[in-house]
């Protein structure tokens, strides 16, 4: 009977859930949002939050992507170059007259091909994931800096920096919105959909999933391929937010968002995290650098604190402070 | 062996006590290692073996008691320093860098260096070392050959030779023949009888007790964290130690075929891969258990990997319920209906950070997913529980991680993941490796009630009782050939090891 009852799946979740890191990095950002509120009330006010998430919206878009990759035990450094190119690519496109869904459509493209690449090398000629994606990095800043010419582009048509600055809910803005939607299919995805519970099994022992008959090589692009379609998406959006592409757009992007996947419970070994949890994470970075700014902190100690805190979710995991790792189920 | 009872003690062990959360891993332990004695330490999994020699080898402190070496107190913060104090230790676990050549795994952190600083490492030394201690085992391989290249059984070898090559004082053995064939089974035992001449004192743990018989002097018994008995190894039988280590009588492990032989289920004719095998054709039938020995090396793996799609057939023809198929992947060989229990548990077999319910559905996740193929987890849940049921699964629930069960129970998890699969071949490779004996006749019993369902099974074994006890027909494989076949009523262990090793005139049944 207690047996039975152990191996419910509502018991199991519920006492998961408890140890679970998702649940201790939600408490520590509950904490800081009430320290905020009191020492700052005006932390709270609309615009605030709303730069809060806003800021968060490029980087929790990539950080999607970069937790399935995490989790099927690879990872992508060339996401920041990707978000660049894409933003550029498509902001000379509407210069030349092209209508805004064909151009954004083209910038996608252009993610979706870096991704595909980055995939085959890595699966079909077998070169590794840090050489591989620190190559296509280098590559990819270096041809946005040709076609850009090294300039930003600016003065896009209103209809493009709708999508970053419009409300299609009024009192919503799109980029807010497009990351909620994308933040629960994914997650949803991630925990119940057949094909993305593979990569937990990749992620878990390559040998072991090849041969439970997991397609690991297809999965494997197919996950390159995605995050490199979501960083295209955020470098668009912020580029319709911004009404301008710019060159330095999502410089240290990469590294930002594998330490939000990796604070909010990703492993760089594999099989673990989740989508949740890596939005917590980045959330928990913002909250940061919100904090520091709003409390009249010298702003130079913002690299610190957020390595500090990547350092001490990654010792808590190592050492007796074991929460256990998400896997989503 | 005379009888070594007034030999002086080399190693006393007082009083140990190690407790693990929810469990008493060592209850008050006692032992006592002789100069110059081959001990040897059986029990079932779980009985506490790993985590005495864990203690002894200075993995883990214990939480009362005490260990004299020499007369005098031993208590090692690591195994570096338990190898300091003359106490060698090799794991089960294999502790080998795979990226590293055979030399640098052999000498570790001790390289022969030409002067103290820098200490570089004189090569041409550490290479001829290395050869002298490789010819141990009649041994020619390049010692700058990569461990990762290395097969099982020798990579098992390397990491034997590690330790005897430091000429311990007390050495420990956890399991060594595991993954070892009969030839180099011969070969560690002719080691440990020089080492034992040269008096150093053997603890050798088996979970096979003709090796015990063999090889030991003494045996001592562990029983749920406490010692049961020691005795002397020529004064007891195989039955009795077994009673003592189960507690309980086990009669006829490997049982009988109990239902008629059915049609033919699998066929491979002409298969060929590289150059691991050649020529390898056979039939297994419905509820039938044809057996395939072999030495290690001799391509049976290969066969096994090669019908399971995983290093596919460069040429040959497979043909499922005499239907011929094409198998080029293992997604391929699992739609056919073949399952493959791997060889290497851990390595290649299971998920270990991952969960019991996790692990039994995973070449099968889609007949848990819906048509927009999200997963049914209640269902993945319920199927858990139910083999968890069935296959005496000992774990305190379907959500507990698989690398923390015992080697037993593992095998059953791997066994369970691959039932659900509903096959009509099972290839089991080495499925009772490193297993004890009772989790052994669970297995065994499940492998019948699978042949009798229906199922045909190729069972790959270098257990030669087993394969024995267990198969209707029997295969020799040699050199990439099938050297021999055997009826069950025909066969013996002398004349499967002649054929395997192409030793007299076996050879008339290829």
């Amino acid at each position: 009977m207690i047996d039975k009852l152990r191996n419910s799946a509502a018991i199991g979740r519920i006492t998961a859930l408890a140890d679970h890191r998702e649940f201790m990095i939600f408490y520590v950002i509950v904490l800081g949002v009430i320290g905020l509120a009191y020492a700052k009330p005006e932390f709270l006010s609309k615009p605030s939050l709303a730069a809060v998430m806003l800021s968060l919206t490029a980087q929790s878009i990539i950080a999607i992507g970069m937790t399935i990759l995490l989790v099927s035990g690879t990872f992508d450094l060339s996401v920041g170059s990707t978000f660049a190119l894409a933003g550029t690519v498509t902001a000379i496109w509407l210069k030349s007259g092209m209508p805004a869904p064909l151009a954004v459509g083209v910038g996608l493209g252009v993610g979706v091909l870096i991704g595909l690449i980055n995939g085959l090398i890595i699966t079909e000629i077998g070169i590794n994931a840090f050489i591989t994606t620190l190559g296509m990095m280098g590559l990819v800043r270096g041809l946005m800096m040709v076609v850009s010419g090294g300039r930003n582009i600016s003065e896009l048509p209103g209809s493009f920096n709708a999508l970053g600055q419009g409300e299609l809910i009024p009192g919503v803005q799109n980029p807010i919105l497009i990351l909620i939607v994308l933040i629960v299919v994914s997650d949803f995805l991630l925990r119940r959909s057949r094909f993305f519970r593979q990569s937990y099994y990749i992620g878990g022992n390559e040998a072991a999933a090849v041969l439970s008959g997991i397609n690991v090589k297809r999965i494997k692009v197919f996950n390159f391929a995605l995050v490199g379609f979501l960083a295209a998406l955020g470098g668009i959006i912020i580029t319709a937010r911004l009404g301008s592409a710019s060159t330095t757009a999502g410089r240290g992007l990469e590294l930002k968002v594998i330490s939000a996947a990796i604070i909010g419970g990703a492993s760089l070994k594999g099989g673990a995290g989740t989508i949740l949890g890596a939005l917590l994470g980045a959330a928990l970075m913002s909250i940061i650098v919100s904090s520091i700014t709003l409390l009249g902190i010298d702003p130079n100690w913002v690299d610190f604190v957020i390595g500090a805190a990547l350092l001490l979710a990654v010792m808590a995991d190592v050492t007796g402070l074991k929460p256990q790792r998400a896997t989503g189920q | 062996m005379p009888d070594s009872s007034d030999r002086q003690a080399v190693m006393e062990v007082r009083g140990i006590v190690k407790t693990f959360p929810g469990v008493h891993a060592l209850d008050r332990v006692d032992f006592e290692l002789r100069n110059g004695e081959v001990h040897a330490l059986v029990g079932e999994n779980g009985a506490g073996k790993s985590t005495l020699m864990h203690v002894l080898g200075g993995v883990l402190a214990p939480e009362a008691g005490e260990v004299l070496l020499d007369g005098r107190p031993f208590d090692p913060a690591d195994p570096h320093a338990a190898a300091d104090a003359g106490v060698c230790v090799v794991f089960q676990e294999l502790s080998l860098s795979p990226n590293l050549s055979i030399a640098e795994n052999i000498f570790a952190h001790r390289q022969p260096v030409r002067w103290r600083w820098p200490d570089l490492i004189d090569r041409r030394l550490l290479r001829e070392r290395t050869a002298e201690i490789l010819q141990r085992f009649d041994l020619r391989l390049d010692p700058g050959v990569r461990v990762r290249d290395l097969p099982v059984a020798l990579r098992q070898v390397v990491e034997i030779l590690k330790a005897i090559s430091q000429t311990p004082r007390v050495l420990i053995l956890d399991e060594p023949t595991s993954s070892l064939t009969a030839v180099e089974t011969g070969k560690l035992f002719e080691n440990i009888r020089q080492l034992k001449a040269e008096g150093t004192s053997v603890i050798y743990i088996s979970h096979h007790l003709p090796e015990i018989f063999e090889i030991a002097d003494r045996v001592t018994v562990l029983r749920d964290g406490r010692n049961v008995e020691t005795c002397n190894v020529a004064d007891v039988t195989e039955e009795e130690i077994v009673r003592k280590m189960v507690g309980r009588e086990l009669i006829d492990m490997y049982g009988r075929r109990e239902t008629p032989v059915g049609p033919e289920c699998f066929r491979i004719e002409g298969g060929r891969r590289g150059e691991a095998f050649r020529d390898v054709s056979f039939a297994v039938r419905r509820g039938e258990i044809v057996g395939m020995a072999g030495l290690g090396g001799a391509g049976r793996t290969e066969v096994a990997r090669a019908v399971f799609g995983a290093e596919p057939l460069d040429e040959g023809r497979l043909y499922v319920d005499r239907s011929p198929v094409t198998i080029r992947s293992p997604a391929e060989a699992i739609a056919n209906r073949i399952a493959y229990l791997t060889e290497e548990r851990k390595g290649q077999g299971l998920f270990l950070r991952m969960s019991i319910r996790q692990n039994c559905v995973a070449p099968t996740l889609e007949y848990f997913a819906n048509r927009w193929g999200l997963m049914n987890e209640r269902a993945v849940t319920d199927q858990a529980v139910r083999r968890k049921t069935e296959f005496a699964i000992a774990a305190p629930s379907v959500h507990q991680k698989v690398g923390v069960l015992s080697g037993g129970n593992q095998q059953k998890v791997l066994l369970a993941m691959w039932i659900g699969a509903g096959p009509v071949l099972l290839i089991a490779d080495e499925p009772t490796r490193g297993v004890d004996v009772g989790a052994k006749s669970e297995i065994y019993r499940r492998l019948r009630a699978l042949a009798a369902d229906g199922v045909g099974i190729l069972l790959i074994s270098s257990d030669l009782p087993e394969v024995l006890g267990l198969s209707d027909r029997l295969l020799v494989m040699r050199d990439g050939r099938i050297a021999g076949r055997f009826d069950a009523d025909e066969a013996t262990e002398e004349k499967l090891i002649a054929c395997a090793t192409g030793v007299g005139h076996a050879d008339e049944g290829a």
